[in-house]
């Protein structure tokens, strides 16, 4: 008996006894008033000033928009858009100016939008072939790629929905008559460049099937140096969307007048798609967005009430805490 | 956990219903019908040797001539095969099994439509990986504990043994050997096989074994070899013969069968018999021929599993499960409609056909685990006996129960012989009365003396118990001429009740000495008094006596008789004054000692006269060798002795209490459970028993029912119901009920009259209680007219509406009916706790079995076992608290954790045309409950505690949560969904407003949702636990932790469309803080209603963990639990 009393507090000190005694040390937590006052405070002290903060950088950002779907289809062409941009025989050419309200400074990120396009679809998504952009036609299996796969029995490089609808719109930017030169290196992530899309792998057949869909491509060009392809196939998450297109590299002043030329090529009159030209300037948080700072700010500030309210609160209906005459059968047994 | 024989549970139920049978009968006219029913769930092993006359079909064992044995009849040799599968067969059949559970069938059913292409959400292996992880890892887990079990099999057939080939002894392995050889064991070495003793290395036959691997009694058992072989093996002749014996099967009380030997023909018994698995112990060898090998021993035929149960919370999860089913085709119908309508909208340029289907329901595993940890618990695993002592005898009309039960009150009394003293030392001491004993060491003259006499030469004789003497140092094994040695006897005998008796006979000069087949020798004040004993009538439960023949040295016979009272007054003589004196005298006696508690047996004795004992013998002969009915012709013969038996007097037995039997009752009656004592003592010991164990108090009103007619249970029913204004008893949302088992056993079988309780909990709401507490008692026999009759509702409602309710003189598989009408009657879960009611235990929804000195049967058959009464406080009130909260708890996290998952993925749908993109990457959708929030659940599962187990013990109301179902119901459950709404409402905007109009692409995103999901219901998880270890802190931090180096390494592989995506992302300000301003704003409702609730409307949980925690001082503590008792 004496033994096992031994062995027995032997055992106990392990670490292995106390797992399975479930007696490890342990922290309890317990959220008295205090502390969840004090949580409260906290939140609002680190929100606020974050809200603000990020406030002050979307604020800081310039951004002009300009939608020109509808307005760069000549006004006889208005009531049928389709048949507007399916006719090859009609130039696509088109002038919008853009008016710059406040000094931008460089770089001015250039962006298309597209609106009510789904480029997040389940058939869209995943009709593309990874491999074979990497290893171009040593790669045979397109199945993935459906229905734009082969063409004459050929798989067609890249193959897939989202290289066939590739956006084909372009600009070109004229400010004061002197043409603003568009950096559009460097638009899509180095890693696609370098390990997605391969450098040897030339579009020979791309877009010389029956049915062509967007942009072409220069087949001399190998995919990993075809950005707008590689910005184009990192498809977009919701069906609002932009694109970076270039990179303005001079500052623009307030007031300033840009013409922009463009070819309004791509086909978004089908589905009711909108097109927009964005030019923005980025702070360090990215581009203009207040929803993150409203956020924080309301979140911070409710905090602080919150954290009044259960003071107030606190002060006026105080439980002890702890207190075992609260428990039911005790309270019963007090007015009993 | 109990199962550590598999064999155990099955052959537990059988033997059970055989003595349940014999019970019923025993207790005068009772249920037939009980006595058919469980005729029927008897096993194939008594209906054969009911039904089958023993020639048709005997099974033929030539000794010594196993060519012959084995040339007729296919008897399987004696490898042994425990294993399920080869390898041949692994696969199939390990799937097959694995299959039976529907959610990998629905499992299955998803991957399989995976691979339909146009079907496939995920990537075709990515979609097979979930349950061929599950599969893989049960199978391996499988075929690894099978490959141990091949192992174990092997390592057991090439054991090896001596066996007679060729005219010697030789070694021979196991599994070669077969029946009708002959072999021979040694001391402690284990039989390989059904074997029927031939001989021993005892000139007697006598050998002992232990039985501790069968039925996990660690006591020695006696078997005896027939004196006819024992004596030619002894002399070394070889034995040839032929022994006929019924079929194998499982039962291992029984065994029937003759042998032919030298011309005679004699019977074969249960006592000659050894079994495969037990140990001989003190005895040097025997010899033995094989008659059952291999599968077929009784060993082997035990191997079954008892059924499973489940839990009340398993059910009402599975509602929810349907619910969150019918949410999903919900939602999956909306997506179905709305991608239909979309594509209509746009039929124009996209000819595409709607695919759609159910997508992501990923509860079904993750429930498995909850129904597990509902098992969680750990052993206490002390082994405490249930000590029998001899309290009081009434002597020849003379009651010795004075106060002066003193045990050095002898020490220097002269007339105690110092001799005895020394050298026979009892294990236990024992107090005597030095009145009785005084008057002992009269001479041996007069009635009363001789009396006296006999009293404690029946008590000494008339039983089964088996003297070990251990010589200290003396002489060899001779144990017969090394007096003058102190030796300690040590009493092995079956039923405690024998040992205490035989104990007190030594303490008073007669100590039992020496037991074979054919003498005993006591040592009566150290006086060598050899008697050879004619013929012994074991106990029965029909005639609850015992008896044996003697031959006295000076040649008279007599028969030695000790039953229970009610069956022993209605054979004494009857024919003196002063017998009847003596009768009524010790009548009252047993009334005022079964008052008190204690259990009463009445010795008596009488001489045979020639012409009987002849008359005797010849009918004994002829009954103890028939193979059919051999029971019932014993009982006949016995009869012929049992009569005009002259009363010598009565004992009187304690039982004590285990140590906290009133404490624990008392905290689980606070704890709002209800206790049912259901007991095979008499009702005055019942309610005794029920008295010192707080169960009844004196301010209780009794209500007793013991009617011997339907008429009169009726009656006496319908007045307790006018006189104590019970009302029909409504169904109330008790939620458990429990029985329990404190030792009374009986003597000779010791399991067959225990008592248990059925506890069962009060509802929460109060009772009018205008009147003093009632209390039921009844007992057996009204509850056949009860059961049997449409009383039974009658008895639920007075049952129902009384506080405590001791059924008394139940037989086995009555209180198996009772724990039934309650479980039908009622939707309260009921727990049966018991040291040997097999069934009663496995037909309670939560049996527990106490390992004691009664044998681990029920401890095989139960779900939980410990080793006292009183741990089930504890398992209850601390264990089953934890586990409750665990599980509740966990449940409804289960719950959450998928369905904010999916909810998310839904709302993202919407945003994609109802096109079911997923914007995870396949591997994270199918990671998220496999790898990255899987392990903290589990954790928090097993390690999370609300209180301590002080606490718990202090405040057994605290038990009451559950009975409220405070951890789990349908207000929570919806408050729980609403709460998930809200959070993957969150968690799909909050990106969704940030990201508006910018370039970011699909998998960003995606990477994002997963890494705000992992950690949102990470950080739900942490915000509950409420004790955190160093365990906790590393899965709940570890999990998120890892979820990012999964998405490092996904993202980091090239082919994957989301290359690389998470380095883009961590540099972006942006993303970071959406992900803190996703977890704040979900989890804000979540706190505040948390926070409010504890500060304002705090539950009885938190205060005490409060009060625990912050240890304030509560000077009112330690008087509130009683107060509220009443």
């Amino acid at each position: 008996m004496a033994d096992m009393n031994r062995e027995r507090h032997r055992t106990r000190e392990t670490a292995f006894y106390l797992f399975t005694q479930q007696s490890l040390p342990a922290c309890k937590p317990v959220l008295t008033p205090g502390w969840v006052i004090t949580i409260f405070l906290f939140m609002g002290l680190i929100f606020i000033p974050v809200g603000l903060i990020t406030l002050r950088a979307s604020h800081s950002v310039v951004e002009i928009v300009d939608r020109y779907d509808t307005e760069c289809v000549p006004e006889a062409f208005r009531i049928d858009k389709i048949s507007y941009i399916q006719d090859d025989s009609i130039p696509k050419n088109c002038s919008r100016f853009m008016k710059v309200h406040k000094y931008m400074k460089a770089p001015i990120y250039i962006y298309y939008q597209l609106d009510n396009y789904y480029q997040n679809h389940r058939r869209y998504v995943k009709s593309r072939s990874d491999k074979q952009l990497l290893h171009g036609q040593k790669y045979h299996d397109t199945s993935s790629c459906q229905p734009v796969e082969l063409n004459s029995g050929q798989p067609i490089v890249p193959c897939g929905l989202i290289a066939w609808s590739l956006f084909n719109d372009s600009f070109t930017f004229i400010r004061e008559r002197a043409e603003l030169k568009v950096n559009r290196k460097n638009i899509a992530w180095k890693s696609d460049r370098d390990h997605k899309f391969g450098k040897n792998v030339h579009p020979f057949n791309f877009q010389n099937g029956t049915l062509i869909g967007g942009g072409k491509l220069n087949p001399k060009i190998p995919l990993s140096d075809q950005e707008d392809l590689i910005v184009w196939m990192r498809t977009s998450a919701l069906p609002s969307f932009r694109k970076l297109y270039g990179r303005i590299e001079e500052d623009l002043d307030a007031d300033d007048v840009i013409v922009v030329n463009l070819m309004n090529n791509y086909n978004t009159y089908s589905f009711g798609g909108k097109k927009k030209l964005v030019l923005s300037t980025s702070s360090w948080l990215g581009g203009k967005n207040d929803f993150l700072g409203h956020a924080c700010v309301i979140i911070g500030s409710s905090s602080l009430i919150l954290a009044i309210v259960f003071t107030l609160l606190h002060l006026k209906y105080r439980r002890p805490h702890g207190d075992t005459s609260y428990l039911p059968w005790n309270r019963k047994s007090l007015s009993g | 956990m109990p199962r550590q024989g598999s064999w155990g549970s099955m052959e537990l139920h059988n033997n059970c219903n055989t003595r349940a049978s014999f019970d019923i009968s025993r207790s005068s006219s009772l249920a037939q019908e009980n006595l058919s029913k469980s005729q029927r769930i008897r096993n194939k092993s008594v209906d054969f040797d009911d039904n089958l006359p023993h020639a048709e079909n005997p099974r033929l064992i030539y000794i010594n001539d196993p060519r012959r044995t084995n040339d007729k009849y296919e008897f399987t040799g004696n490898e042994i095969r425990t294993s399920k599968y080869t390898l041949i067969t692994f696969l199939p059949k390990n799937l097959f099994i694995q299959f039976h559970r529907v959610a990998y069938l629905y499992f299955l059913a998803i991957a399989a439509l995976n691979q339909l292409p146009p079907l496939a959400v995920f990537g075709r292996t990515v979609s097979l990986f979930p349950l061929l992880f599950v599969l893989c890892v049960t199978a391996i887990k499988d075929g690894y504990e099978d490959w141990r079990r091949h192992r174990s099999d092997r390592n057991e057939n090439n054991r090896e043994s001596l066996v007679l080939q060729a005219g010697e002894f030789q070694m021979k392995k196991w599994k070669t050997i077969r029946a009708g050889e002959v072999v021979k064991i040694h001391a402690d070495e284990t039989i390989p096989c059904d074997m029927v003793l031939l001989g021993t290395s005892d000139p007697s036959g006598l050998a002992y074994i232990q039985t501790m691997n069968l039925d996990g009694e660690s006591n020695l058992k006696t078997r005896y070899a027939r004196q006819e072989t024992a004596s030619s093996i002894f002399e070394g002749c070889n034995v040839l013969g032929l022994i006929r014996c019924e079929q194998p099967n499982r039962n291992i009380y029984e065994f029937t069968a003759n042998m032919e030997f030298n011309g005679h023909r004699f019977p074969l018994s249960q006592s000659n018999i050894v079994l495969r698995g037990c140990q001989l112990k003190n005895t040097d060898w025997i010899i033995g021929v094989v008659v059952y090998a291999g599968q077929e021993t009784k060993a082997m035929l035990n191997s079954a599993v008892s059924p499973s149960k489940r839990s009340k919370l398993e059910s009402y999860m599975n509602r929810e499960t349907l619910w969150l089913s019918i949410f999903l085709l919900v939602m999956c119908s909306v997506v179905a409609v709305g991608m239909g309508l979309w594509l209509h909208r746009h039929k124009d340029e996209l000819e595409t056909l709607p695919y759609y289907r159910k997508t992501y329901i990923r509860n079904g595993r993750e429930n498995d685990n909850d129904t597990n940890l509902s098992l969680y618990y750990y052993g206490v695993g002390t082994l405490t006996e249930n000590k029998m002592e001899f309290r009081k005898a009434s002597v020849y009309g003379k009651d010795y129960s004075s106060s002066n039960f003193t045990e050095d009150s002898l020490q220097d009394d002269n007339i105690r012989d110092a001799a005895v003293s020394s050298r026979w030392k009892l294990k236990s001491e024992i107090s005597v009365d030095s009145e009785l004993m005084n008057f002992l060491h009269k001479d041996l003259a007069g009635d009363e003396r001789i009396a006296a006499y006999l009293f404690f030469l029946t008590l000494a004789a008339c039983n089964t118990v088996i003297p070990i003497v251990s010589q200290d140092a003396s002489s060899g094994h001779g144990r017969s001429d090394s007096w003058g040695e102190v030796k300690a006897i040590d009493y092995q005998g079956e039923s405690p009740d024998e040992q205490a008796l035989v104990s007190a006979a030594s303490a008073y000069g007669y100590t039992l000495h020496e037991r074979t087949s054919g003498h005993i020798v006591i040592d009566v004040n150290g006086d060598k008094l050899r008697l050879d004993v004619l013929g012994l009538h074991e106990f029965d439960s029909v005639r609850k006596r015992m008896s044996v023949v003697i031959r006295f040295p000076d040649n008279t016979i007599k028969v030695l008789v000790k039953g229970a009272d009610t069956t022993m007054f209605s054979i004494l003589a009857r024919d003196t004054e002063k017998d009847n004196l003596i009768r009524q005298v010790t009548q009252s006696h047993l009334t005022e000692y079964s008052s008190e508690g204690l259990r009463t047996l009445v010795v008596a004795a009488r001489d045979l006269t020639d012409a009987e004992l002849e008359q005797w013998q010849c009918r004994y002969e002829d009954a103890s060798t028939s193979l059919i009915d051999r029971a019932a012709k014993l009982r006949q013969t016995a009869a012929l002795v049992e009569c005009n038996l002259n009363l010598l007097g009565a004992t009187a037995i304690e039982d004590k209490l285990q140590d906290g039997v009133p404490e624990a009752i008392e905290a689980l009656r606070q704890a709002g459970i209800k206790v049912w004592v259901l007991t095979g003592d008499k009702q005055e010991t019942a309610i005794s028993i029920g008295l010192s164990c707080k169960l009844l108090t004196a301010d209780m009103q009794q209500i007793i029912i013991n009617g011997n007619s339907e008429e009169e249970c009726r009656n006496l029913l319908t007045d307790a119901k006018t006189r104590y204004g019970v009302q029909p008893a409504h169904r109330k949302n008790e939620n458990s009920k429990r029985s329990n088992n404190p030792q009374n056993g009986y003597f000779e079988i010791p399991d067959d009259a225990k008592s248990s309780n059925v506890l069962q909990p009060c509802s929460g709401k109060e009772e009018p209680d205008v009147c003093a507490p009632l209390a039921l008692i009844i007992d057996g026999n009204s509850l056949v007219y009860i059961l049997e009759k449409d009383l039974e509702s009658e008895l639920f409602d007075i049952a129902t509406s009384c506080k405590v309710v001791l059924c008394c003189r139940v037989a086995p598989l009555q209180k198996a009916g009772i724990v039934d009408l309650i479980k039908s009657r009622t939707d309260d879960m009921t727990l049966a706790i018991g040291a040997n009611d097999v069934s009663m235990i496995q037909m309670a929804d939560v049996g527990v079995g106490i390992c004691g000195q009664e044998g681990r049967q029920a401890v095989m058959a139960s779900d939980f076992a410990m080793g006292q009464f009183r741990f089930l406080k504890r398992l209850l009130l601390v264990h089953g608290h934890w586990n409750y909260q665990r599980v509740g708890y966990l449940v409804l996290y289960n719950f959450y954790r998928n369905a904010v998952f999916v909810l998310m993925l839904f709302w993202y749908i919407l945003c994609t045309a109802f096109s079911t993109t997923s914007a995870l990457t396949d591997w994270s959708s199918v990671f998220y409950s496999v790898i990255y929030t899987s392990v903290p659940t589990i954790v928090v599962g097993i390690l999370d505690k609300d209180l301590s187990h002080k606490t718990l013990l202090k405040y057994p109301k605290l038990y009451g949560a559950g009975h409220r179902h405070e951890a789990y119901n349908l207000q929570l459950f919806w408050i729980t969904m609403i709460d998930t709404l809200w959070q993957s409402l969150v968690l799909f905007y909050i990106p969704l407003f940030t990201y508006k109009e910018s370039s970011i692409d699909i998998w960003s995103i995606g990477s994002l949702w997963t890494i705000a999901v992992v950690i949102l219901v990470n950080m739900h998880l942490a915000m509950d636990i409420r004790r955190w270890v160093f365990i906790t802190h590393a899965a709940v931090w570890g999990s998120i932790i890892i979820t990012y180096a999964c998405m490092v390494v996904l993202d980091s592989i090239p082919i994957f469309p989301n290359y690389w995506t998470i380095y883009h992302l961590a540099k972006s300000p942006t993303y970071w803080l959406t992900i803190l301003l996703i977890i704040i704003v979900a989890l804000l409702p979540r706190f505040l209603f948390k926070v409010i609730h504890q500060i304002f409307w705090p539950s009885d949980i938190q205060i005490a963990r409060e009060a625990e925690i912050l240890r304030k001082a509560t000077p009112n503590l330690r008087s509130k639990p009683n107060e509220d008792s009443s």
